[in-house]
């Protein structure tokens, strides 16, 4: 590992302070599952880590004082978002922080730094780039855990985030702060994330002194009660990253569904809301036959590169999976 | 790169509200605005280390001394300056799971933790956590033959430990899924789950 400096604010001013606005000079440092990593293989080589861990205004759950929605610091974990009460009903997010299925991995990880996990692309940990030279030894090489969808351009590696496919599905939105305490801005959490284009960018939004402070979730209401799931296609028993992953959310009103919001991790640089899919389900009753539709319409348009095809039938199985699962049905899968 | 240590006001002539953006920012400006206390006189706060400086850490119910640089891991100072070295380094990245060490209660991965992130915490090592109940889980792991080559197995132990704590009766499908963040090579997952098992019901030896 390269050496740094380092520092452990406590306050979001001071943290911005120290946060360097030339891309790669600091990194942020959250419970260090995986930036600790990147930096013991001189993937990252910053001057200067900083630690959020402490920072006061990115821990706990609050209300947000207009009410409708709840505000998650980013710098809680996983651990503590799970045994929260106020955060039962969001069956989606429990059961993607139970898929992580490491206790080390739910007490370390926080929800900002999961969010924000690095791409697992082998050629980017490999210390290739974040788009190995141009997308290139992704396309000639060995692709088979990379991108179905949206591998056109250079970017092939696929979110790396387990949370943020429930999160997005349940219309989380992000609270990004910086560069100066007063520069808030708060985005719908699928446009966090982004395609990158060149090695110039990375694949959120995020600027280099700006910092994820906090998910607000829409708080739920009695009257259109919201079903969710997640659900993950693993290898197997083991740590490993899933091959495919879906989450939905269903309002569901006298046994038909009146919204709904389909999302695919796992096979694209972002996180894929399934737009098409989702309206498939809109006005009708969930059934088998009905999940199976959506899961179909969510990869027609998947473009598989040479070696991973595969993951086109596992990310409709884990579409048609969440959606039986969000509705209460059996989804024919292994799943805890 | 720039040294500063506090923020500067924003250079234009925008007032603060234009730097809202998106639905719901005012309502989470006020939501970061407020929380938080005041911060405590004695923290690390805003200091930037850098090179090597003396640290106290809270070990196994003492305090002790380590030098370390910003980029020494806790299982460094703990297997090479504490000769703590029952917590393993196999990954870098944490993924084995053999590093694993209770930080106040909760199982992480010395290898992934910088040492200077855990001042002030309490640190809790395979040396002491083994101990616990009268040592019943390596007495376990033992009687029902949990470990072949003994690379993984003090990782294991901290983490049956703290799952144990946690979920005091757990099901099979549950021990399976709670201990999947530690990784054995020998395979001696089924030898590993019979003593968790016999641990949920009561222990080996009663």
């Amino acid at each position: 590992m390269n050496n740094f400096a380092y520092a452990q604010p406590r306050r979001l001013e001071s943290l911005l302070a120290l946060l360097s606005p030339t891309p790669g000079e600091t990194e942020v440092l959250a419970g260090g599952t995986d930036l600790v990593g990147l930096l013991r293989e001189r993937v990252l080589t910053p001057e200067r880590v900083v630690n959020v861990c402490d920072v006061e205004e990115l821990q706990g759950v609050h209300e947000v004082p207009e009410g409708g929605a709840l505000a998650l610091g980013a710098a809680m974990r996983l651990d503590e978002l799970h045994e929260h009460p106020l955060l039962e009903s969001y069956t989606a997010l429990h059961q993607a922080i139970c898929g992580l299925r490491s206790l080390q991995y739910q007490a370390q990880s926080t929800l900002g730094g999961e969010l924000c996990r690095r791409p697992r692309c082998w050629y980017f940990r490999a210390g290739h780039g974040l788009l190995a030279d141009g997308g290139r030894l992704i396309r000639e090489g060995d692709n088979r855990y990379h991108a179905i969808f949206d591998n056109a351009g250079p970017a092939k590696f696929v979110s790396a985030s387990r949370l943020a496919p429930a999160l997005i599905a349940l219309d989380a939105r992000a609270v990004l702060v910086g560069p100066e305490p007063e520069y808030l801005s708060v985005v719908p959490l699928e446009e966090l994330y982004q395609t990158p284009i060149d090695e110039s960018q990375r694949e959120t939004i995020l600027q280099p002194n700006q910092v994820l402070a906090q998910i607000l979730l829409p708080q739920a209401d009695a009257s259109a009660a919201v079903a969710s799931a997640a659900y993950e296609v693993r290898h197997g028993e083991g740590p490993d990253d899933p091959l495919a992953a879906a989450a939905v959310s269903l309002q569901i009103e006298s046994g038909v569904v009146r919204q709904a919001k389909l999302v695919l991790g796992q096979v694209a640089p972002t996180p894929r809301v399934a737009d098409t899919a989702s309206r498939l389900l809109v006005g009708h009753a969930v059934d088998q036959l009905r999940a199976e539709a959506a899961g179909r319409a969510a990869v027609a348009d998947a473009t598989p590169l040479s070696r991973n095809e595969y993951k086109v039938q596992l990310a409709e199985v884990a579409a048609t999976r969440a959606i039986l699962k969000a509705a209460g049905l059996a989804t024919g899968g292994f799943d805890e | 790169m720039k040294q500063s240590t506090s923020a500067s006001p924003p250079a234009s002539g925008f007032t603060r509200r234009k730097f809202l953006q998106g639905s719901g920012a005012a309502a989470a400006a006020t939501v970061l605005a407020t929380t938080g206390g005041e911060a405590l006189a004695d923290h690390h706060g805003d200091e930037v280390i850098a090179g090597e400086t003396t640290i106290t850490l809270h070990v196994n119910g003492q305090n002790r001394q380590a030098v370390v640089e910003p980029r020494t891991t806790l299982l460094e100072v703990l297997r090479y300056q504490f000769e703590l070295t029952g917590a393993k380094p196999v990954s870098a990245d944490g993924s084995s799971g053999a590093s694993t060490v209770l930080i106040d209660g909760k199982p992480m991965m010395a290898s992934t933790l910088l040492a200077l992130s855990v001042r002030d915490k309490k640190i809790e090592t395979v040396e002491s956590v083994s101990q616990r109940n009268s040592g019943a889980v390596p007495a376990a792991f033992v009687e029902y033959d949990a470990q072949q080559c003994g690379f993984c197995t003090p990782g294991f132990v901290v983490a049956v430990r703290a799952f144990l704590d946690k979920n005091p009766n757990a099901s099979e499908a549950e021990i399976r899924a709670g201990l999947n963040g530690n990784v054995c090579r020998c395979g001696t997952y089924a030898n590993v789950l019979q003593a968790v098992i016999a641990l949920v019901k009561g222990g080996p030896r009663g």
